[in-house]
């Protein structure tokens, strides 16, 4: 038998006086799935993951978490677990002190604190005072909190933040093991990359409405044109021949020069000029074909922004204009 | 990636129990290092304090009971009592209760408690009674080590009343833990003023140094020459009438009526706290509890108390100062005979009984050019007495220093027999002469002359 949706909201609407921060969301989140949610700030992401944490209650619409309908606020159900605006931590207590007070809070003595310490790789500091933790140990250890009551739905606030490369593999290894035992997972980033590593399925929010929700590779594929940087043998006649091919647009003279600014594109490199176009997956096949036809050396070719990145980007910016 | 799992029972909600929630603050509080401190403060400075003043040449005669502590262990923690309603109390409520909700503010920890307790209500109880834990535990420290100290240094002894009246050791060991009892509920009403303005102004300094503010206040207000029912419908005057426990008989009146005021606040200002916090949206990140309906819910409501406190007691007490020249002349004469019968026993002279000595006062004020009432260091009395089988009358010369709260500070002007002298010489070697200044204390309540 499949399981009942971990998530399932409907018309969701939050309202702080007369700020909207939610209108009209629906959202599924199936057993084992790892959920993103990205959107700019004050999109209203917070304010969701306070409403699956039971923080609040909907203004409107319905709200069911693990099968059962949330009807008032700190009322869901057992099994959810996890942080908003960062971990929950008391810094005059050692790691194993603040899991073991909230292990006695909770009255369940078969929790295994050392075990979730672990699980986090933050065992040789378990008796550190918090005080002394940086923001991704202090992340690490918030997410040990909530493993320690072995959720089935998962709640977290941006938890890569301020995890160093090493730390956010290990993080993500957790969250994926914990996936696959069938807890489901949603959190917040506000980076694409460690979204598209991580997650099945993302929602986009904008303003308080979902500008989309679903499969990411869904998501990469509605945006059927993306802009890439072009860096050849021969700027000056690449240049021609994107000015001449069909389905190919060049990216006006400002355009390229954000691009030349923006460090992450290294579009000026010695002195050589970076072309950046604007074209769908078959038109930049025959573009580039065309230039190796010409004997024009291709030496670089890269998305200027990640399809998933392009994709929030087109969604939500349709959104703020709508 | 998604997994296919089977369909697991639908959980229930489940709440924390208050019992988990008050360890579980009792746990975060006693692991702050402040707290920690303050508990060994408190459990090992007024030994200190006693042991060190109870050697010294000098005595803190300015404070009650002080000039007694030479004579007898009881004096200490009366003294250290009489210190701790001005000082240590209120600093210590403002410490610890008036903390205990904004330090989850200051932390940003609000969330993962409700997620992790699921009940406003129970957290708010739970947070009351640990701090409450806490500073009964911090009280009985004081009580404790001050009393220890006292009796290992100076001795289990007599103690000498505010009428000059001896307390058998038994019977000073249980009116010193009754004034402490009774000090325990001004130190409850500032504890509720310390969660007030922990949950009304959050991160906010204003919030932990609430009740010591208050206290300052009270002090401030208790030094002015406000009328007596104002003066004992301020929460802080149980740290005041205690004092009427040392006489015979007790001043229970103004006592009782500190006592039900101060619970009075405590239960007024315990439901504000809990009212303001049960209200407030933990969703909203900008909260941090300092807005209107704070300042509104929580200061006016307090106002209006004062002001139906005052009514309430008004027509007990009476609008005056409390303070006129008949009590003086009472207080004064019934104490002057019991510490002559005290002086006559150090001397080892021919015992005497204040029935035979029908010591009688009068006094007068600024000279007679004022009326004789109120509060002033300008109260002049004429004391005198019979001795058994001697014709002509004693007298004796006082200078009175009353203040506002009725507690004054006899200094004799002789004779030089009776009153001139700091010390006496007894058979055991030197002590201190009782009748050569004294502290007395003056019911503000109306008396009835022959009860």
């Amino acid at each position: 038998m499949d399981a009942p949706p971990t998530v399932r909201a409907r018309d969701l609407a939050k309202y702080f006086g007369e700020v909207v921060a939610l209108d009209g969301v629906d959202l599924d989140v199936a057993p084992g799935q790892i959920h993103g949610l990205v959107g700019p700030n004050g999109a209203g992401k917070t304010t969701l993951l306070g409403l699956l944490l039971g923080l609040a209650v909907p203004d409107r619409g319905t709200l069911e978490i693990l099968g059962t309908p949330v009807g008032r606020a700190l009322a869901v159900p057992e099994g959810v677990a996890g942080f908003v605006d960062g971990p929950g931590l008391y810094p005059s207590m050692t790691a194993r002190q603040n899991l073991a007070a909230l292990a006695a809070l909770r009255g369940d003595t078969t929790l295994d604190i050392d075990d979730a310490i672990d699980q986090v790789g933050l065992t040789d500091v378990a008796d550190d005072r918090v005080r002394g933790f940086s923001l991704g140990m202090r992340q690490r250890l918030g997410l040990a909190a909530a493993l320690l009551t072995k959720p089935r739905l998962l709640i977290l606030d941006e938890p890569s933040n301020g995890l160093d490369p090493a730390g956010k593999k290990h993080v993500y290894g957790v969250l994926t093991r914990l996936a696959a035992n069938g807890t489901a997972v949603m959190l917040s980033s506000h980076r694409m990359d460690d979204v598209e590593a991580l997650c099945s399925e993302v929602t986009i929010l904008s303003t308080g409405r979902v500008a989309f929700s679903g499969p990411i590779s869904k998501l990469a594929s509605e945006n059927s044109e993306l802009d890439y940087r072009v860096r050849t043998s021969d700027p000056a006649a690449a240049r021609r021949h994107a000015a001449d091919a069909r389905g190919i647009r060049l990216r006006d003279q400002d355009a390229i020069q954000d691009a030349a600014q923006d460090p992450v594109q290294h579009a000026v490199q010695d002195g050589v000029e970076v072309l950046v176009i604007s074209a769908s997956v078959p038109a930049l096949d025959e573009f580039v074909k065309r230039l190796v036809g010409d004997d024009i050396a291709v030496r670089e070719l890269a998305p200027v922004v990640s399809p998933l990145e392009a994709a929030f980007l087109a969604l939500t910016e349709q959104q703020e204009t709508n | 990636m998604t997994a296919t799992v089977a369909a697991p029972e639908t959980p229930a909600v489940r709440r924390v129990p208050v019992v988990r929630g008050y360890r579980f603050e009792l746990v975060k509080l006693l692991t702050q290092w402040r707290v920690r401190v303050l508990i060994i403060a408190c459990w090992l400075a007024p030994a200190l304090f006693v042991a060190v003043v109870s050697q010294q040449a000098s005595l803190p005669v300015d404070t009650l009971f002080g000039r007694w502590m030479h004579s007898t262990g009881w004096a200490g923690p009366l003294v250290l009592l009489g210190f701790s309603g001005s000082w240590a109390l209120p600093l210590l409520t403002s410490l610890i209760a008036g903390d205990v909700f904004a330090a989850e503010d200051r932390l940003g920890t609000w969330r993962h408690l409700l997620v992790a307790v699921r009940s406003p209500r129970r957290i708010f109880v739970a947070k009351a009674l640990s701090s409450l834990t806490v500073i009964v535990v911090l009280v009985i420290g004081l009580v404790v080590s001050s009393t220890v100290s006292g009796l290992l240094v100076v001795g289990n002894r007599q103690l000498i009343g505010l009428d000059g009246h001896l307390l058998s050791p038994g019977n000073a060991a249980g009116t010193v833990f009754l004034a402490w009892l009774c000090a325990l509920a001004p130190t409850l009403a500032l504890a509720a003023i310390g969660l007030l303005g922990s949950v009304a102004l959050g991160r906010s300094p204003m919030g932990l140094l609430l009740p010591a503010v208050v206290a300052l206040a009270m002090q401030i207000v208790q030094q002015l020459p406000v009328p007596v029912a104002f003066r004992l419908a301020l929460p802080g005057y149980a740290f005041i009438s205690w004092n009427g426990l040392f006489t015979s008989p007790a001043q229970l009146g103004p006592l009782l009526i500190g006592v039900i005021v101060s619970l009075a606040w405590t239960l007024v200002a315990t439901g504000l706290a809990y009212f303001l916090f049960v209200r407030r949206d933990f969703t909203n990140p900008t909260h941090d509890g300092s807005g209107r309906l704070a300042l509104t819910a929580g200061l006016l409501p307090l106002v209006v108390l004062l002001g139906v406190t005052t009514a309430a007691v008004a027509p007990v007490t009476g609008f005056g100062s409390g303070i006129d020249q008949d009590k003086v002349q009472r207080a004064v004469a019934v104490e002057f005979a019991h510490l002559y019968r005290l002086q006559t026993k150090q001397l080892n002279r021919a015992d005497v009984t204040e029935e035979q000595l029908q010591a009688a006062a009068e006094c007068t004020k600024g000279g007679d050019q004022v009326a004789a009432r109120g509060p002033g260091n300008d109260w002049r009395c004429v004391v005198s007495w019979h001795i058994p089988g001697v014709a002509a009358a004693g007298s004796a010369i006082y200078q009175l220093d009353i203040n506002p709260l009725g507690r004054y500070v006899a200094d004799g002007d002789g004779p030089k027999e009776v009153n001139g002298f700091f010390l006496v010489r007894t058979p055991s070697g030197d002590e201190p002469n009782p009748l050569w200044q004294f502290d007395g204390n003056i019911e503000l309540l109306p008396v009835n002359p022959k009860g």
